[in-house]
Protein backbone atom coordinates (compact mmCIF):
# COMPACT_ATOMS: atom_id res chain seq x y z
CA UNK A 1 0.00 0.00 0.00
CA UNK A 2 1.79 3.36 -1.04
CA UNK A 3 2.45 6.33 1.68
CA UNK A 4 0.96 8.96 -0.22
CA UNK A 5 -1.06 9.38 -3.02
CA UNK A 6 -1.99 12.29 -5.03
CA UNK A 7 -4.45 11.86 -7.96
CA UNK A 8 -5.32 15.07 -9.93
CA UNK A 9 -4.79 17.47 -7.19
CA UNK A 10 -5.77 21.27 -7.48
CA UNK A 11 -5.17 23.99 -5.49
CA UNK A 12 -6.44 27.71 -6.00
CA UNK A 13 -5.51 30.70 -4.12
CA UNK A 14 -8.57 32.95 -5.47
CA UNK A 15 -7.59 32.74 -9.11
CA UNK A 16 -4.00 31.65 -8.64
CA UNK A 17 -3.62 28.29 -9.05
CA UNK A 18 -0.69 26.73 -6.86
CA UNK A 19 -0.91 23.02 -7.70
CA UNK A 20 -2.06 22.28 -11.22
CA UNK A 21 -3.16 18.56 -11.84
CA UNK A 22 -0.40 16.75 -9.49
CA UNK A 23 -0.14 12.93 -10.00
CA UNK A 24 2.34 11.49 -7.54
CA UNK A 25 2.88 7.96 -5.73
CA UNK A 26 4.63 7.91 -2.80
CA UNK A 27 5.82 4.71 -1.14
CA UNK A 28 6.75 3.77 2.03
CA UNK A 29 10.70 3.95 2.64
CA UNK A 30 11.32 6.50 -0.08
CA UNK A 31 13.27 9.79 0.51
CA UNK A 32 11.69 12.04 -2.09
CA UNK A 33 13.28 15.51 -2.41
CA UNK A 34 11.26 18.11 -3.98
CA UNK A 35 13.71 20.98 -5.97
CA UNK A 36 12.04 23.95 -8.20
CA UNK A 37 12.73 27.56 -8.07
CA UNK A 38 10.51 29.53 -5.34
CA UNK A 39 6.92 30.43 -6.07
CA UNK A 40 6.67 26.60 -7.93
CA UNK A 41 4.50 25.18 -5.19
CA UNK A 42 6.65 22.83 -3.80
CA UNK A 43 6.10 24.08 -0.12
CA UNK A 44 2.41 24.36 -0.82
CA UNK A 45 2.48 20.71 -2.07
CA UNK A 46 4.35 19.24 1.16
CA UNK A 47 1.80 21.16 2.85
CA UNK A 48 -1.28 19.49 2.06
CA UNK A 49 0.17 15.82 2.55
CA UNK A 50 -0.75 17.29 6.73
CA UNK A 51 -3.46 19.27 6.03
CA UNK A 52 -1.95 22.72 6.81
CA UNK A 53 -3.13 23.87 3.36
CA UNK A 54 -6.45 22.30 1.81
CA UNK A 55 -6.73 20.90 -1.49
CA UNK A 56 -9.23 22.43 -3.85
CA UNK A 57 -9.92 19.43 -6.13
CA UNK A 58 -8.66 15.78 -6.75
CA UNK A 59 -8.07 13.17 -4.65
CA UNK A 60 -5.24 12.87 -1.68
CA UNK A 61 -4.84 9.58 -0.19
CA UNK A 62 -2.36 9.67 3.00
CA UNK A 63 -1.97 6.37 4.86
CA UNK A 64 -4.72 5.29 3.16
CA UNK A 65 -7.15 8.18 4.31
CA UNK A 66 -8.67 10.69 1.76
CA UNK A 67 -7.70 13.75 3.62
CA UNK A 68 -11.00 15.09 1.36
CA UNK A 69 -13.47 12.92 3.93
CA UNK A 70 -14.80 14.98 6.49
CA UNK A 71 -15.13 11.94 8.40
CA UNK A 72 -10.87 11.82 8.48
CA UNK A 73 -9.43 12.42 11.32
CA UNK A 74 -6.82 15.16 10.60
CA UNK A 75 -5.31 14.53 13.81
CA UNK A 76 -4.76 10.87 13.51
CA UNK A 77 -3.24 11.58 9.87
CA UNK A 78 -0.57 14.47 11.75
CA UNK A 79 0.28 11.97 14.52
CA UNK A 80 1.35 9.41 11.94
CA UNK A 81 2.90 12.23 8.99
CA UNK A 82 6.12 14.43 10.89
CA UNK A 83 6.50 17.93 10.16
CA UNK A 84 10.46 20.27 10.47
CA UNK A 85 10.01 23.81 9.34
CA UNK A 86 12.55 26.07 7.38
CA UNK A 87 11.97 28.14 10.75
CA UNK A 88 12.26 25.20 13.36
CA UNK A 89 9.05 26.30 14.93
CA UNK A 90 10.16 24.40 18.18
CA UNK A 91 7.99 25.39 20.99
CA UNK A 92 9.51 28.48 23.17
CA UNK A 93 7.42 28.26 25.96
CA UNK A 94 8.89 24.92 26.50
CA UNK A 95 12.55 23.46 27.58
CA UNK A 96 14.51 21.23 24.49
CA UNK A 97 13.49 18.15 27.00
CA UNK A 98 9.62 19.29 26.58
CA UNK A 99 9.67 19.87 23.06
CA UNK A 100 10.17 16.89 22.36
CA UNK A 101 8.34 14.76 24.86
CA UNK A 102 4.87 17.16 25.19
CA UNK A 103 3.74 14.99 21.41
CA UNK A 104 4.21 11.57 23.10
CA UNK A 105 2.76 12.47 26.57
CA UNK A 106 -0.52 14.62 24.99
CA UNK A 107 -1.19 12.91 22.08
CA UNK A 108 0.06 9.04 22.37
CA UNK A 109 -0.54 9.22 25.97
CA UNK A 110 2.76 8.04 26.94
CA UNK A 111 3.82 7.97 30.46
CA UNK A 112 6.31 10.83 31.20
CA UNK A 113 8.79 8.60 32.12
CA UNK A 114 8.95 6.56 28.97
CA UNK A 115 8.70 9.61 26.77
CA UNK A 116 11.90 12.03 28.72
CA UNK A 117 13.43 7.91 27.67
CA UNK A 118 12.79 8.00 24.25
CA UNK A 119 13.63 11.91 24.29
CA UNK A 120 17.17 11.16 25.84
CA UNK A 121 17.90 8.37 22.87
CA UNK A 122 16.45 11.08 20.43
CA UNK A 123 18.92 13.98 21.43
CA UNK A 124 21.86 11.93 21.64
CA UNK A 125 20.64 10.72 17.64
CA UNK A 126 21.27 14.13 17.27
CA UNK A 127 24.05 14.90 19.45
CA UNK A 128 22.64 16.95 21.49
CA UNK A 129 21.95 15.39 25.24
CA UNK A 130 23.79 18.08 26.65
CA UNK A 131 21.18 20.81 25.35
CA UNK A 132 17.96 19.01 27.34
CA UNK A 133 17.12 21.42 29.67
CA UNK A 134 17.58 24.52 27.77
CA UNK A 135 14.89 26.72 26.19
CA UNK A 136 14.89 26.66 22.39
CA UNK A 137 16.05 30.44 22.60
CA UNK A 138 19.36 29.74 23.52
CA UNK A 139 20.04 27.34 21.20
CA UNK A 140 21.64 27.93 17.35
CA UNK A 141 19.69 27.72 13.94
CA UNK A 142 21.84 24.22 12.94
CA UNK A 143 20.80 23.17 17.07
CA UNK A 144 17.26 24.20 16.57
CA UNK A 145 16.50 22.18 13.43
CA UNK A 146 18.18 18.96 14.93
CA UNK A 147 15.62 19.46 17.99
CA UNK A 148 13.03 20.10 16.02
CA UNK A 149 14.03 16.77 13.43
CA UNK A 150 13.87 14.62 17.01
CA UNK A 151 10.76 15.64 17.93
CA UNK A 152 9.08 14.91 14.72
CA UNK A 153 10.75 11.37 15.34
CA UNK A 154 9.63 11.27 18.76
CA UNK A 155 5.84 10.80 17.66
CA UNK A 156 7.25 7.51 15.76
CA UNK A 157 5.88 8.41 12.46
CA UNK A 158 5.53 6.75 9.37
CA UNK A 159 6.86 9.78 7.00
CA UNK A 160 8.18 12.93 7.72
CA UNK A 161 7.78 15.76 5.48
CA UNK A 162 10.96 18.77 5.43
CA UNK A 163 10.34 22.16 4.45
CA UNK A 164 13.46 23.48 3.24
CA UNK A 165 15.05 22.37 6.74
CA UNK A 166 18.25 23.89 5.72
CA UNK A 167 17.36 27.27 4.01
CA UNK A 168 17.49 29.41 7.20
CA UNK A 169 20.72 28.28 8.31
CA UNK A 170 24.65 29.46 8.48
CA UNK A 171 26.01 27.35 5.79
CA UNK A 172 28.38 25.98 8.16
CA UNK A 173 25.96 23.78 10.37
CA UNK A 174 23.45 22.86 7.59
CA UNK A 175 25.96 19.77 7.26
CA UNK A 176 25.26 18.96 10.82
CA UNK A 177 21.44 18.89 9.86
CA UNK A 178 21.74 17.11 6.88
CA UNK A 179 23.71 14.79 8.27
CA UNK A 180 21.25 14.10 10.99
CA UNK A 181 18.61 14.07 7.97
CA UNK A 182 20.61 11.46 6.67
CA UNK A 183 20.49 9.35 9.56
CA UNK A 184 16.81 9.03 9.31
CA UNK A 185 16.93 8.32 5.56
CA UNK A 186 19.14 5.28 6.58
CA UNK A 187 16.62 4.03 9.47
CA UNK A 188 14.05 3.48 6.00
CA UNK A 189 11.99 6.37 6.97
CA UNK A 190 9.84 7.97 4.47
CA UNK A 191 10.78 11.20 3.74
CA UNK A 192 9.51 13.75 1.58
CA UNK A 193 11.84 17.20 1.26
CA UNK A 194 11.62 20.38 -0.39
CA UNK A 195 14.91 21.45 -0.51
CA UNK A 196 17.80 23.73 -2.60
CA UNK A 197 20.52 21.10 -1.09
CA UNK A 198 21.06 19.73 -4.58
CA UNK A 199 24.15 17.66 -3.00
CA UNK A 200 21.15 15.91 -0.39
CA UNK A 201 19.18 15.56 -3.18
CA UNK A 202 21.38 13.26 -5.25
CA UNK A 203 23.13 11.80 -3.12
CA UNK A 204 20.55 10.46 -0.27
CA UNK A 205 17.46 11.35 -2.11
CA UNK A 206 15.89 8.24 -3.94
CA UNK A 207 13.64 10.34 -6.18
CA UNK A 208 13.18 13.48 -7.54
CA UNK A 209 10.53 15.81 -8.00
CA UNK A 210 11.05 18.93 -10.08
CA UNK A 211 8.37 21.68 -9.75
CA UNK A 212 7.80 24.25 -11.74
CA UNK A 213 4.81 26.96 -12.37
CA UNK A 214 2.43 24.51 -9.28
CA UNK A 215 3.19 21.54 -11.84
CA UNK A 216 5.12 18.49 -11.76
CA UNK A 217 7.90 18.46 -14.69
CA UNK A 218 9.97 16.03 -14.33
CA UNK A 219 9.95 12.64 -11.86
CA UNK A 220 12.65 10.75 -11.70
CA UNK A 221 13.84 7.75 -9.62
CA UNK A 222 17.29 8.21 -10.48
CA UNK A 223 18.46 11.62 -9.23
CA UNK A 224 21.78 11.21 -10.36
CA UNK A 225 20.73 11.15 -14.03
CA UNK A 226 17.94 13.80 -13.51
CA UNK A 227 21.30 16.22 -12.85
CA UNK A 228 23.40 14.78 -15.29
CA UNK A 229 20.72 14.82 -17.60
CA UNK A 230 17.65 16.81 -16.97
CA UNK A 231 14.71 16.25 -20.07
CA UNK A 232 12.40 19.16 -18.84
CA UNK A 233 13.54 22.65 -20.53
CA UNK A 234 12.73 24.87 -17.20
CA UNK A 235 14.71 22.00 -15.61
CA UNK A 236 17.63 22.41 -17.59
CA UNK A 237 17.50 26.01 -17.21
CA UNK A 238 16.92 26.28 -13.21
CA UNK A 239 20.16 23.55 -13.22
CA UNK A 240 21.75 26.00 -15.48
CA UNK A 241 21.38 28.82 -13.03
CA UNK A 242 21.85 27.07 -10.09
CA UNK A 243 25.15 24.69 -11.09
CA UNK A 244 28.04 27.10 -10.77
CA UNK A 245 27.54 26.95 -6.81
CA UNK A 246 27.63 23.53 -6.86
CA UNK B 1 -8.01 61.67 58.36
CA UNK B 2 -6.00 60.02 61.03
CA UNK B 3 -9.14 60.28 63.13
CA UNK B 4 -11.39 58.92 60.27
CA UNK B 5 -8.92 55.86 60.05
CA UNK B 6 -8.91 55.16 63.96
CA UNK B 7 -12.55 56.28 64.75
CA UNK B 8 -14.27 53.90 62.03
CA UNK B 9 -11.25 51.36 61.50
CA UNK B 10 -13.85 48.53 61.87
CA UNK B 11 -16.18 49.46 59.03
CA UNK B 12 -13.16 50.56 56.86
CA UNK B 13 -12.39 47.05 57.41
CA UNK B 14 -15.11 45.84 56.76
CA UNK B 15 -15.29 48.08 53.57
CA UNK B 16 -12.16 46.12 52.25
CA UNK B 17 -13.05 42.92 52.95
CA UNK B 18 -15.70 43.15 50.95
CA UNK B 19 -13.78 45.15 48.28
CA UNK B 20 -11.67 42.44 47.98
CA UNK B 21 -13.85 39.48 47.59
CA UNK B 22 -15.44 40.86 45.31
CA UNK B 23 -12.27 42.09 43.11
CA UNK B 24 -11.06 38.68 43.32
CA UNK B 25 -14.02 36.96 42.18
CA UNK B 26 -14.04 39.05 39.32
CA UNK B 27 -10.62 38.76 38.34
CA UNK B 28 -10.76 35.09 38.79
CA UNK B 29 -14.03 35.13 36.25
CA UNK B 30 -13.52 37.59 34.23
CA UNK B 31 -9.99 36.08 33.54
CA UNK B 32 -11.50 32.34 32.75
CA UNK B 33 -14.28 34.63 30.22
CA UNK B 34 -11.52 36.52 28.70
CA UNK B 35 -10.00 33.40 27.72
CA UNK B 36 -13.04 32.00 26.77
CA UNK B 37 -13.97 34.65 24.75
CA UNK B 38 -11.23 35.40 23.01
CA UNK B 39 -11.03 32.25 21.49
CA UNK B 40 -14.10 32.92 19.78
CA UNK B 41 -12.79 35.75 18.36
CA UNK B 42 -10.51 34.17 17.13
CA UNK B 43 -12.21 30.80 16.12
CA UNK B 44 -12.48 29.47 12.92
CA UNK B 45 -16.01 28.46 13.86
CA UNK B 46 -18.32 30.99 12.27
CA UNK B 47 -20.94 31.13 14.84
CA UNK B 48 -18.86 31.11 17.98
CA UNK B 49 -16.72 33.94 16.08
CA UNK B 50 -19.89 36.16 15.55
CA UNK B 51 -21.10 35.16 19.69
CA UNK B 52 -17.30 36.12 20.54
CA UNK B 53 -17.34 39.51 18.34
CA UNK B 54 -20.78 40.41 19.46
CA UNK B 55 -20.09 39.98 23.54
CA UNK B 56 -16.97 41.97 23.21
CA UNK B 57 -18.45 45.11 21.35
CA UNK B 58 -21.34 44.96 23.72
CA UNK B 59 -19.72 44.98 27.15
CA UNK B 60 -17.05 46.92 25.84
CA UNK B 61 -19.09 49.59 24.96
CA UNK B 62 -21.84 50.22 27.84
CA UNK B 63 -20.56 51.61 31.04
CA UNK B 64 -19.95 49.27 34.16
CA UNK B 65 -22.36 51.11 36.31
CA UNK B 66 -25.14 50.34 33.44
CA UNK B 67 -24.55 46.97 33.02
CA UNK B 68 -24.31 46.25 37.28
CA UNK B 69 -27.92 48.50 37.79
CA UNK B 70 -29.43 46.00 35.51
CA UNK B 71 -27.95 42.63 36.92
CA UNK B 72 -28.91 44.88 40.42
CA UNK B 73 -32.56 46.36 39.50
CA UNK B 74 -33.51 44.30 36.55
CA UNK B 75 -32.43 40.66 36.85
CA UNK B 76 -33.45 39.66 40.40
CA UNK B 77 -37.33 39.43 38.79
CA UNK B 78 -36.02 35.99 37.39
CA UNK B 79 -33.03 35.78 40.13
CA UNK B 80 -34.23 37.08 43.14
CA UNK B 81 -31.31 35.72 45.26
CA UNK B 82 -29.16 38.74 43.44
CA UNK B 83 -28.28 41.30 46.35
CA UNK B 84 -26.17 44.19 45.13
CA UNK B 85 -22.44 42.75 46.19
CA UNK B 86 -23.14 39.41 43.82
CA UNK B 87 -24.96 42.00 41.21
CA UNK B 88 -21.87 43.98 41.41
CA UNK B 89 -19.53 41.39 41.23
CA UNK B 90 -21.34 40.11 38.12
CA UNK B 91 -21.51 43.18 36.11
CA UNK B 92 -17.86 43.92 37.35
CA UNK B 93 -16.87 40.00 35.71
CA UNK B 94 -18.61 40.62 32.79
CA UNK B 95 -17.65 44.37 32.16
CA UNK B 96 -13.80 43.36 32.79
CA UNK B 97 -13.82 39.71 30.68
CA UNK B 98 -14.69 41.72 27.15
CA UNK B 99 -11.68 44.14 27.74
CA UNK B 100 -9.53 41.16 28.69
CA UNK B 101 -10.84 39.13 25.85
CA UNK B 102 -9.87 41.64 23.44
CA UNK B 103 -6.12 41.85 25.18
CA UNK B 104 -5.93 37.82 25.23
CA UNK B 105 -7.36 38.13 21.34
CA UNK B 106 -3.83 40.76 21.10
CA UNK B 107 -1.68 38.12 22.89
CA UNK B 108 -2.88 35.22 20.62
CA UNK B 109 -2.92 36.76 17.19
CA UNK B 110 1.16 38.17 18.60
CA UNK B 111 2.25 34.11 18.96
CA UNK B 112 3.71 33.01 15.44
CA UNK B 113 1.47 31.08 13.59
CA UNK B 114 4.21 28.76 13.17
CA UNK B 115 4.14 27.44 17.14
CA UNK B 116 -0.12 26.85 16.29
CA UNK B 117 0.98 24.86 12.99
CA UNK B 118 4.05 22.78 14.67
CA UNK B 119 2.01 21.65 17.09
CA UNK B 120 -0.64 20.54 14.59
CA UNK B 121 1.88 18.68 12.67
CA UNK B 122 2.82 17.18 16.31
CA UNK B 123 -0.52 15.83 16.45
CA UNK B 124 -1.95 17.98 19.19
CA UNK B 125 -5.56 18.99 18.62
CA UNK B 126 -6.51 22.67 17.88
CA UNK B 127 -7.52 23.20 22.04
CA UNK B 128 -4.68 20.76 23.30
CA UNK B 129 -2.24 22.97 20.79
CA UNK B 130 -4.03 26.45 22.35
CA UNK B 131 -4.00 25.10 25.79
CA UNK B 132 -0.18 23.93 25.81
CA UNK B 133 1.45 26.22 23.56
CA UNK B 134 -0.15 29.27 22.27
CA UNK B 135 -1.87 30.46 25.33
CA UNK B 136 1.08 30.08 27.55
CA UNK B 137 2.78 32.46 25.35
CA UNK B 138 -0.04 34.77 25.04
CA UNK B 139 -0.80 35.30 28.41
CA UNK B 140 3.39 36.12 29.28
CA UNK B 141 2.73 38.34 25.97
CA UNK B 142 0.00 40.10 28.02
CA UNK B 143 0.66 40.03 31.33
CA UNK B 144 1.59 43.81 31.51
CA UNK B 145 -1.85 45.01 29.59
CA UNK B 146 -3.75 42.36 32.08
CA UNK B 147 -1.85 44.11 35.43
CA UNK B 148 -3.65 47.10 34.35
CA UNK B 149 -7.11 46.29 33.61
CA UNK B 150 -6.70 44.29 37.19
CA UNK B 151 -5.88 47.52 38.78
CA UNK B 152 -8.55 49.12 36.83
CA UNK B 153 -10.51 45.93 38.18
CA UNK B 154 -10.29 46.93 41.62
CA UNK B 155 -10.70 50.55 41.76
CA UNK B 156 -14.41 49.77 39.54
CA UNK B 157 -15.37 47.89 42.53
CA UNK B 158 -16.27 51.01 43.93
CA UNK B 159 -19.41 50.66 41.36
CA UNK B 160 -20.82 48.31 44.28
CA UNK B 161 -21.10 51.31 46.20
CA UNK B 162 -24.49 52.60 44.27
CA UNK B 163 -25.82 49.23 44.55
CA UNK B 164 -25.33 48.74 48.37
CA UNK B 165 -22.45 46.07 47.84
CA UNK B 166 -21.34 46.94 51.55
CA UNK B 167 -17.79 47.79 49.91
CA UNK B 168 -14.95 50.10 50.93
CA UNK B 169 -16.57 53.15 48.58
CA UNK B 170 -19.96 52.30 49.88
CA UNK B 171 -18.72 52.63 54.04
CA UNK B 172 -16.76 55.97 52.64
CA UNK B 173 -19.91 57.17 51.87
CA UNK B 174 -21.85 56.11 55.15
CA UNK B 175 -18.69 57.28 57.30
CA UNK B 176 -19.00 61.11 55.12
CA UNK B 177 -22.50 61.64 55.58
CA UNK B 178 -23.09 60.47 59.17
CA UNK B 179 -19.75 62.59 60.28
CA UNK B 180 -19.55 65.45 57.78
CA UNK B 181 -16.05 65.04 57.34
CA UNK B 182 -15.89 64.57 54.16
CA UNK B 183 -12.30 65.81 52.97
CA UNK B 184 -10.69 63.17 55.90
CA UNK B 185 -13.06 60.14 54.99
CA UNK B 186 -12.28 60.78 51.32
CA UNK B 187 -8.62 60.75 51.76
CA UNK B 188 -8.74 58.16 53.65
CA UNK B 189 -10.31 55.68 51.43
CA UNK B 190 -8.21 56.67 48.55
CA UNK B 191 -5.29 55.66 50.82
CA UNK B 192 -6.92 52.43 51.57
CA UNK B 193 -7.65 51.99 47.52
CA UNK B 194 -3.90 52.69 47.22
CA UNK B 195 -2.87 49.97 50.36
CA UNK B 196 -4.57 47.56 48.26
CA UNK B 197 -3.76 48.45 44.28
CA UNK B 198 -0.20 48.85 44.81
CA UNK B 199 0.82 45.49 45.63
CA UNK B 200 -0.90 44.51 43.12
CA UNK B 201 0.66 46.27 40.26
CA UNK B 202 4.37 45.62 42.21
CA UNK B 203 3.06 41.39 42.21
CA UNK B 204 2.09 41.77 38.02
CA UNK B 205 5.58 43.46 37.78
CA UNK B 206 6.95 40.35 39.39
CA UNK B 207 5.27 38.20 37.58
CA UNK B 208 6.21 39.94 34.31
CA UNK B 209 10.26 39.48 35.20
CA UNK B 210 10.27 36.38 36.63
CA UNK B 211 8.10 34.51 33.36
CA UNK B 212 10.41 36.57 31.20
CA UNK B 213 13.21 34.04 32.13
CA UNK B 214 11.26 30.79 32.48
CA UNK B 215 9.53 27.80 30.40
CA UNK B 216 5.93 27.52 31.23
CA UNK B 217 3.68 24.38 32.28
Amino acid sequence: MSMIEFHDVNKYYGKFKALKNINLTIERGEVVTIIGPSGSGKSTLLRTINGLELISSGQLLVDNHDLADPKTDMNRIRKNVGMVFQHFNLYANKTILQNITLGPEKVLKMSHVKAAEDAERLLSLVGLLDQAQKLPSMLSGGQKQRIAIARALAMHPKAILFDEPTSALDPEVIGDVLEVMKKVADQGMTMIVVTHEMGFAKEVGNRLVFMADGEIREDSNDPRAFFEAPKDPRAQEFLGKIIHVD
Amino acid sequence: MISILVGHWSELIEGMKYTIASSLLALVGSLILGVIFAMFVISPNKSLNVIGKIYVEIFRNIPLLVIAMFFYIVMPRIFPGLDGFKAGTIGLTIYTSAFIAETVRAGIESVPVGQMEAARSNGMAYLQAMRYIVLPQAIKIVVPSLGNQFVNLVKNSSVLAFLAGFDLMYQGNLIASTTFKTTDTYLAVGLLYLVMTMPLSYFMRYLEKRWSKTPTV
